[in-house]
Order: C-alpha cells, then sequence, then structure tokens
C-alpha cells in the first residue's frame, strides 16, 4: 500500500528526524488510505491551500512502513489503538498527538494552539 | 456571492450522483459538504452488492463517482459546513466558508453520522479502545478480547470480520433479536470466536489511558456485568444530519427529510436524497436512486417553476 494523497510523504525514519530538527512547526499524520484517515489528510490539504498555516510544514507517512516505527513507538502514541496516529512537534518536542478521525475544525485548533505564526 | 442552478449538501453516493445528472444536463452545480467527500460509504471496506461492479471498496466506489461528478464539471468543495442558510423564494442561498452560494434549487443529501451511545467515558477513549471502524483498527487488537455493541448488519458482518483478529468478540445487542438479515445472524452465530449478550446496555467503558472493560447491565434483571476488553467496536445505526435544516424543511421525529415521490421537501425547490430523508432501506443503491430522482425532479421543477 502506497499513500495516494496531496501532502508530501516521509518515507524514513531518518527524514522525519531531520525535519523534525531543521523544522519549527511540523504536522505528521500517520496512516493508511482509510476512512478514518483520509479526511485528516483532506483536512491538511486544504489547510496547507487555505494559507494561514505557512508556519507548518504538513506531511504523512505510511503506517505499515517498518520506518513509522518512530512514530508508532512515541510514548505519547503509548495507548493509541485507532488510525490515523497524528502527531504535531515544535522545535522538536512532541506538543501533542491524536488517535483516529479528527475533523478539518479540530486539526486547526490545535495547530492554533500549538503553533503560533509568531513563533 | 457565487450563483449556480443547483446546491448539492452533502457529497455522498446520493449527492454525488445527483451531481452527475445535473452536470450532464448542462446545469451549473455546486456539491458542498461539511466534511470529506464520501459519506458513510468510505467506511465499508467491501462493497459486493452493487450491480455492475464486481466487489470493491467502499473508497474506490466514491472515488469513481468523485471524478465523474468533477469530470462533468460539477464544483467540489469539502470539509465546509454550512452556517446559514435561506430557502425561501426562488433563489435559494447557502453560506459556507465565509462564502454566500445561490441556486435556483437545492438538493439535501446530507447522510448521516455513525449513532454514539453518548457516555462520557466513549467520548474519552476514542481511538484509544473505542472505534467505529473495524477495517481501520481491527489489526490493533490481534489475539485479545474485544466487544461489538449493536445488532444490526454492520454490527454482525463486523464481528465476523474482527475474529480474523481478536480472540474473542462478544456481541452486546440491547434486544432479544437481531436486526440483521439472517444470513449475517447464521454467519456470526456458527463462528466459534463470537459470544452473545442479548438485553443488554452499555453503562460505562472503563480504562484510564486505554479500555480495559466494559460495563453492561441486563435489561432483564438489571444485573451488571463487567466484561474484559481492550476494544470496542459500535455499530448502532446512524443518525441523519439534519439539524441545519430544522426550521427550514419538513422533519419527522427522527430529523429524517420528509419527501414525496419525487424527492420534492416541504419546501418548492428543496429536495433530499439518500439516508438523510425518510425511508426504509439503506443502501448505496437505493441513495443513487434517490439522487438520480432528485436531479430529474430538480431539473423539472426549474424548468416550470414561475419567476419570484
Amino acid at each position: 500500500m502506497t499513500l495516494d494523497t496531496p501532502i508530501k510523504h516521509v518515507t524514513s525514519a531518518q527524514e522525519l528526524k531531520e525535519l523534525i530538527t531543521r523544522t519549527k512547526n511540523v504536522m505528521v499524520c500517520c496512516g493508511r488510505m482509510g476512512p478514518m484517515c483520509l479526511p485528516v489528510y483532506d483536512a491538511m490539504d486544504e489547510l496547507q491551500k487555505d494559507g494561514g498555516y505557512d508556519h507548518v510544514e504538513f506531511r504523512d507517512m505510511l503506517f505499515d512502513d517498518p520506518e513509522s516505527a518512530y512514530i508508532r513507538q512515541l510514548p505519547e502514541c503509548a495507548t493509541f489503538r485507532g488510525l490515523p496516529f497524528t502527531v504535531y512537534w515544535k522545535d522538536g518536542k512532541v506538543v501533542k498527538a491524536t488517535s483516529s478521525i479528527q475533523t478539518k475544525e479540530q486539526v486547526q485548533g490545535i495547530l492554533d494552539a500549538s503553533f503560533s505564526n509568531q513563533g | 456571492m457565487k450563483e449556480f442552478d443547483v446546491i448539492v449538501v452533502g457529497a455522498g453516493p446520493a449527492g454525488l450522483t445527483a451531481g452527475i445528472y445535473l452536470a450532464r444536463a448542462k446545469q451549473r452545480v455546486l456539491i458542498v459538504d461539511q466534511a470529506t467527500v464520501g459519506g458513510q460509504v468510505i467506511l465499508t471496506h467491501a462493497v459486493a452488492n452493487y450491480p455492475g461492479l464486481p466487489e470493491t471498496s467502499g473508497y474506490q466506489l466514491v472515488a469513481t463517482m468523485r471524478k465523474q461528478a468533477q469530470d462533468f464539471g460539477c464544483t467540489l468543495l469539502s470539509n465546509s459546513p454550512i452556517t446559514d442558510i435561506s430557502f425561501r423564494g426562488n433563489v435559494k442561498s447557502l453560506v459556507a466558508k465565509g462564502e454566500t452560494y445561490q441556486a435556483k434549487a437545492v438538493i439535501l443529501a446530507v447522510g448521516g453520522d455513525p449513532r454514539t451511545l453518548g457516555l462520557e467515558s466513549e467520548t474519552r477513549l476514542r481511538g484509544k479502545g473505542i472505534s467505529y471502524c473495524a477495517t481501520c483498527d481491527g489489526d490493533f487488537f490481534t489475539g485479545q478480547e474485544i466487544v461489538v455493541i449493536g445488532g444490526g448488519n454492520s454490527a454482525l458482518e463486523e464481528a465476523v470480520s474482527l475474529t480474523t483478529y481478536a480472540s474473542k468478540v462478544t456481541v452486546v445487542h440491547q434486544f432479544d433479536n437481531f436486526q440483521a438479515y439472517a444470513h449475517a445472524v447464521e454467519e456470526a452465530e456458527h463462528n466459534p470466536k463470537i459470544h452473545f449478550i442479548m438485553e443488554s446496555l452499555v453503562e460505562e467503558f472503563t480504562g484510564d489511558d486505554f479500555l480495559t472493560s466494559v460495563r453492561i447491565k441486563s435489561k432483564k434483571d438489571g444485573q451488571v456485568t463487567e466484561i474484559p476488553a481492550s476494544g470496542a467496536f459500535i455499530f448502532i445505526g446512524y443518525v441523519p444530519k439534519t439539524k441545519p435544516f430544522l426550521d427550514c424543511v419538513e422533519l419527522n421525529k427522527s430529523g429524517e427529510i420528509m419527501v414525496d415521490d419525487g424527492m420534492a421537501t416541504s419546501v418548492p425547490g428543496v429536495f433530499a436524497a439518500g439516508d438523510a430523508r425518510k425511508k426504509r432501506f439503506r443502501q448505496i443503491t437505493t441513495a443513487v436512486s434517490d439522487g438520480t430522482i432528485a436531479a430529474l425532479s430538480a431539473m423539472e421543477y426549474m424548468a416550470t417553476a414561475k419567476p419570484a
């Protein structure tokens, strides 16, 4: 399975580590092409296109790729039992992680709370 | 302000079908959905009884419908909740994402949302044991004991599919008989991993960081039982997403839109199609049929409506 989304894909743990190290605000949705994941990709795509979130890097990553173990094994995801796992990093640290479907409004709420566009 | 001939609210099979028919007839069509395109059908792992197609996934089926609608010229707007509505007069208007859209006719194909039990613990443990999608989350429970709540086709079919992963599946149902079709009941009853607890209601999902058990209460004798479970899948039907239209068109007590044979609502120029309307059988094929009828009726209405 591959991710057929308009979001930029992360394909290795190394790439992910470099991204969160060199970028201030990162959101990664780790999932499959499934019904609980698609709305999150859709929301990310629209938020990217809407503008206003140029200070955030949006990525997705295939849940079944062994490389995504980096996300699956995060302590913040230890209790998660629903796809997708969506993780938000600020200055290299996890500031929020969610399990299962999220609406665009929920994603937007987290982005606004976690990543101010001044910082 | 943007003008269309018809605004279709909802981008599931009913709405997309209406859009396909209208756009092919050279109507300017906006299809707007508060969430992602696809409706409930994207939750369906396998669609085996859609005529003319070999078995496919709900996602694939709706992706094809979406492409057809766009190829015929429909404008699609997803993740756009309707914030203001006016169905008075010959020009109907809706506001979504701060933009006003006007049209001569509107088709409400808003579909439904999975019904929830409404428990605080259900919300708290969503994604941490509570799920509404067996296909998505079943493999998190490999070798574990889980509970399926419900007694309709979805509940029993998904209970069977979940036995691929789980060591034991307990189906909890509030009535003493199932609402599912006989073949679904038979398949579930013959599966050695599936157990049944009838005439019982879920009182609470327990667990701090993730689900550990489901507390149920018997409707017969009031006895409370704690079922150890790391997963609980809830399939108890759907509720129509008609709340924004409460004061706009006639709804019944269940919130379903009342329509006539032509899918016309109580308001001239406003039609309804799919799971949100009052109907007995909710299938992809019946949604597609509704969408077709609503589109044809809307065209007839536009051709005969008198100017304001």
